[in-house]
């Protein structure tokens, strides 16, 4: 492979990316609203999803906190809605989840796997009862009302999350703390030895995805106009990025794009009919998954881990190509 | 200079003293070995050392300052490295980017990526891994995972290196190889610290050794001495590894 | 006050005995099973419902639907087991990561479909039916009638399968595939029987309380969640495959609920999850645990 060929490939997909975005950037010029609001949700569990995998991927630490983060970001803007310009009332919610998240992390991320996840379940429930309770016997309501937010805004907002998301997460994944974090998911104890600070980039880790977390749920609140804690908090939004990750893969960064993409488009189409139905048969997907793929899905996500990490053998620029690629092991 | 040294050393696990009161020092430039039975606590001892274990009691001081309570990666920028029993490679990692960890978060100070990898490089060959830097960690043979371990552990600019039984599994020709690598080590300024059960290894290389029966130091001396202590072959009776010390 | 003190008291033990039930099921599933059943919670909900459609259709009597229900969800669980668990089994190629992991997601689809399919049968609202509505005169003191029922029938059943498990060979078996199933396989245990036979178990305690719980509470397509939450706190408060813990945990999370009810109702589940949460942090293995 000469010099030249390795530019062309190299520059081909940043192109053709830049492409799609600026499509996507003029594309609600195009659509009807029900359309561009589809679009937003597509977006929305793309980014849940995403933001996921930033922590869960390659740690290997399922978290099922994502609604805890993501009703943080929809009360936040209950709450700050009227009061605050809405970039701020975005940034606030973003805030506040990462102090969530900050909180959570320092006390569980020394849990064991399973009783980590549990515990993040626990969190989305105590969050929706404690705020339950809190509204009803305190303040004397039930649920709120949002602030309505205008189509184009609610549209370009999403997609500026989208954007500073997927840029946030292909320099973590690219650096030496993405790096970390694989290690820390593949032997924990290991890289400690290595002077990794564990404890401190699982934290960091955690709360950069709740930071996303938190934003989405604060634009997505204004699309609803009226929600309450249980609207809010809604364990769904824990699972579905989980399975959405599964499904599309959780190595490469446009694995959850894929599966974030083909589920809620899916869910849209079918939702609107037979909501129960839809949930009832992918259940059942989920089983016949487990059944016939090799390994189940268990097998699934190892071999998404292990794609994710024995491919990029970086920072090989500076080696004796020559050499090197005699032997490379691909 | 004194690189280590412990001064009685005590950790129990529930009611079983595993340590008790273990002292010992390591000089600067020393390679010093750590023998014992099964069970003895050696690789406890190594535990308390890098900041696995917390000390019931007694202190441990590496440069003369007390490490004792801090957590591994402290103790890990500060210049103590270690090797396990049991292999922990990041095993879908490949065999550099295992390296290059240890490079970027392993060292006293702040390292650029370039450096970092021009670091690995070296390592790579110092070691002699460079034919498969690319490898998945798990593919590769024990001997080189051995070598992986020990190359990780070097990334991080240790001035102790403590070595859990690195010898084990492997066969004569890979012995010696061993042996050399760690002469090579020691050549390079660093200390070294060794758990082994190979006395070849042991008699040949090491400097001193300290000895451990059921969590207690019952002889430290050179080889020599280790070999004529008749408390040591008592011991080791059962065993019988001792009286074919220098023999293969 | 005393009679505030009783009713605490005897709610308690109803709850505390269902959530006793609930917990032992859960305990049977993967204490010996193995599995992580997240849909635990649905076979309550299932319980609770056939007993509520006997009632409000054929005018059946919910104890009556103790034997009905009953053996119907045990079936189910024992079905399910034999069919779709041990699949995952043999599929996992001996790996008890790959198992565990794959039938806890199972569990998962599970409990989609099961909640759904109730949704679609019977809607999503509260329902609820009157049973022996009207209150007992003790000595003075005022009870109601289907809660004292219930709490019998709880303390019953949880007293029967005890029992069951220290005095029967069945039981004796179950205990052993408990401790170690491998070793119990040696020992002639027909484990491939046992493990399934204690899943149904599992999921028959679970179809009980839901048939108690239908006497004396509002019912509702999605309760199982919440129940499902309750099960793994009393199994972790008792410790995880300790079946005797469960039946302590189940009490003592009984007793806290109540008095935490009767001082202010709409906490009940915070109180659960805080104590749950600090459990996780404090002390894993529970109180019993192993």
């Amino acid at each position: 492979m000469n010099r030249v060929q390795l530019k062309n490939k190299n520059l081909y997909l940043p192109v053709l990316i830049l492409i799609l975005l600026v499509l996507l950037a003029v594309l609600p010029a195009y659509l009807s609203v029900y359309h561009i609001l589809l679009l937003c949700h597509i977006f929305m569990y793309i980014i849940l999803t995403v933001s996921w995998v930033i922590f869960s991927g390659p740690t290997g630490y399922i978290s099922l906190a994502s609604a805890a983060f993501f009703g943080v970001g929809v009360y936040t803007a209950a709450m700050l809605g009227y009061a605050l310009s809405l970039p701020l009332v975005i940034l606030s919610a973003g805030l506040i989840s990462v102090l969530l998240a900050l909180l959570v992390g320092a006390i569980t991320l020394r849990l064991k796997g399973i009783y980590f996840t549990i515990f993040t379940f626990g969190l989305v429930q105590l969050l929706a009862h404690s705020l339950l309770w809190w509204e009803i016997n305190i303040l004397g309501i039930r649920g709120r009302f949002v602030v309505v937010v205008d189509h184009y805004t609610i549209y370009y907002t999403v997609f500026t999350i989208f954007v500073v998301l997927m840029l946030t997460a292909y320099l973590i994944r690219r650096s030496r703390y993405g790096l970390a974090l694989r290690s820390i998911g593949e032997y924990e104890e290991a890289a400690a030895h290595m002077g990794v600070n564990v404890t401190m980039l699982k934290i960091v880790a955690f709360a950069v995805s709740a930071f996303f977390m938190g934003t989405i749920g604060a634009i997505m609140a204004t699309n609803w106009t009226y929600v309450d804690p249980f609207i809010a908090f809604n364990p769904t939004i824990s699972f579905m990025p989980v399975l959405m990750a599964i499904f599309g893969g959780m190595g490469q960064l446009y694995g959850p794009i894929i599966g974030a993409t083909v589920f809620t488009y899916l869910e849209e189409i079918l939702i609107t009919r037979l909501p129960h139905l839809y949930m009832l048969i992918f259940g059942a997907a989920m089983i016949a998954a487990i059944l016939y793929l090799p390994g189940g899905l268990v097998g699934l996500i190892e071999k998404w881990r292990e794609k994710a990490r024995s491919s990029p053998c970086f920072f090989k620029k500076k080696q004796k190509r020559g050499a090197e690629k005699r032997d490379v092991n691909a | 200079m004194l690189m280590l040294e412990l001064e009685g050393a005590t950790k129990y696990f529930g009611g079983m003293a595993a340590v008790t009161n273990v002292d010992f020092q390591v000089n600067r430039g020393e390679i010093v070995g750590l023998i014992g039975p099964n069970g003895a606590g050696k690789t406890t001892l190594f535990n308390l050392i890098s900041g696995d274990l917390r000390l019931k009691s007694g202190a441990i001081k590496y440069k003369g300052q007390k490490i004792s309570g801090l957590k591994p990666y402290q103790i890990c920028r500060l210049g103590v490295a270690r090797t396990f029993q049991l292999v922990k490679i990041f095993n879908n990692i490949s065999v550099f980017q295992n390296i290059l960890l240890g490079a970027l978060f392993g060292q006293s100070r702040h390292v650029s990526t370039a450096h970092a990898a021009a670091q690995t490089a070296e390592l790579l060959d110092f070691v002699g891994l460079a034919n498969v830097s690319c490898t998945p960690a798990k593919d590769l043979t024990l001997v080189n995972q051995k070598r992986l371990e020990v190359a990780r552990a070097l990334a991080t600019k240790p001035e102790l290196l403590l070595l859990d039984e690195l010898m084990a599994g492997l066969n004569s020709t890979e012995v010696t190889e061993a042996m050399e690598l760690v002469r090579k080590i020691r050549d390079q300024g660093i200390t070294v610290f060794m758990i082994e059960h190979v006395m070849k290894a042991i008699m040949n290389i090491c400097d001193r050794i300290i000895v451990l029966h059921h969590g207690n130091k019952i002889a430290e001396g050179t080889p020599l001495e280790i070999t004529g202590s008749k408390k040591v072959i008592e011991v080791y009776l059962g065993e019988g590894e001792l009286a074919y010390a220098g023999t293969d | 006050m005393i009679v505030e003190s009783i009713n605490i008291l005897i709610s308690a033990m109803l709850m505390g005995g269902i959530y006793a039930l609930i917990a032992v099921g859960l305990s049977l599933q993967y204490g010996v099973a193995r599995v992580f059943n997240i849909s635990h919670g649905e076979f309550i909900m299932l319980g609770a419902f056939i007993t509520w459609s006997l009632y409000t259709i054929f005018n059946i009597n919910p104890l009556l639907s103790l034997v009905i229900s009953g053996p119907l969800i045990f079936l189910a669980g024992f079905v399910l087991h034999k069919t779709l668990y041990r699949s995952i089994y043999v599929s996992s190629g001996g790996s008890t990561a790959v198992f565990e992991g794959n039938s806890m997601l199972a569990s998962f689809g599970l409990l989609f479909i099961i909640q759904n399919l109730a949704i679609m049968l019977w809607g999503a609202d509260i329902k609820g039916y009157s049973f022996l509505a009207y209150t007992l005169d003790l000595g003075g003191f005022v009870f109601p009638a289907n809660r004292i029922v219930a709490l019998f029938f709880a303390i019953a059943i949880s007293v029967a399968f005890y029992l069951f498990l220290g005095r029967t060979r069945l039981g004796k078996a179950i205990r052993a595939a408990a401790q170690d199933a491998a070793a119990a396989e040696l020992m002639g245990v027909n484990i491939k029987q046992v493990l399934a036979l204690c899943f149904g178990f599992g999921t028959l305690m679970a179809g009980l309380a839901g048939v108690l719980l239908s006497m004396s509470f509002p019912i509702n397509p999605l309760m199982g969640l919440d129940y499902t939450l309750i099960a793994i706190i009393v199994v972790v408060l008792g410790g995880l495959g300790s079946i005797p813990g469960s039946f302590v945990g189940g009490f003592i999370l009984g007793l806290i609920g109540s008095i935490v009810s009767a001082i202010e109702p709409g906490l009940v589940m915070v109180a659960f999850y805080l104590i749950f949460m600090i459990l996780l942090l404090v002390k894993p293995a529970g109180i019993l645990g192993r």
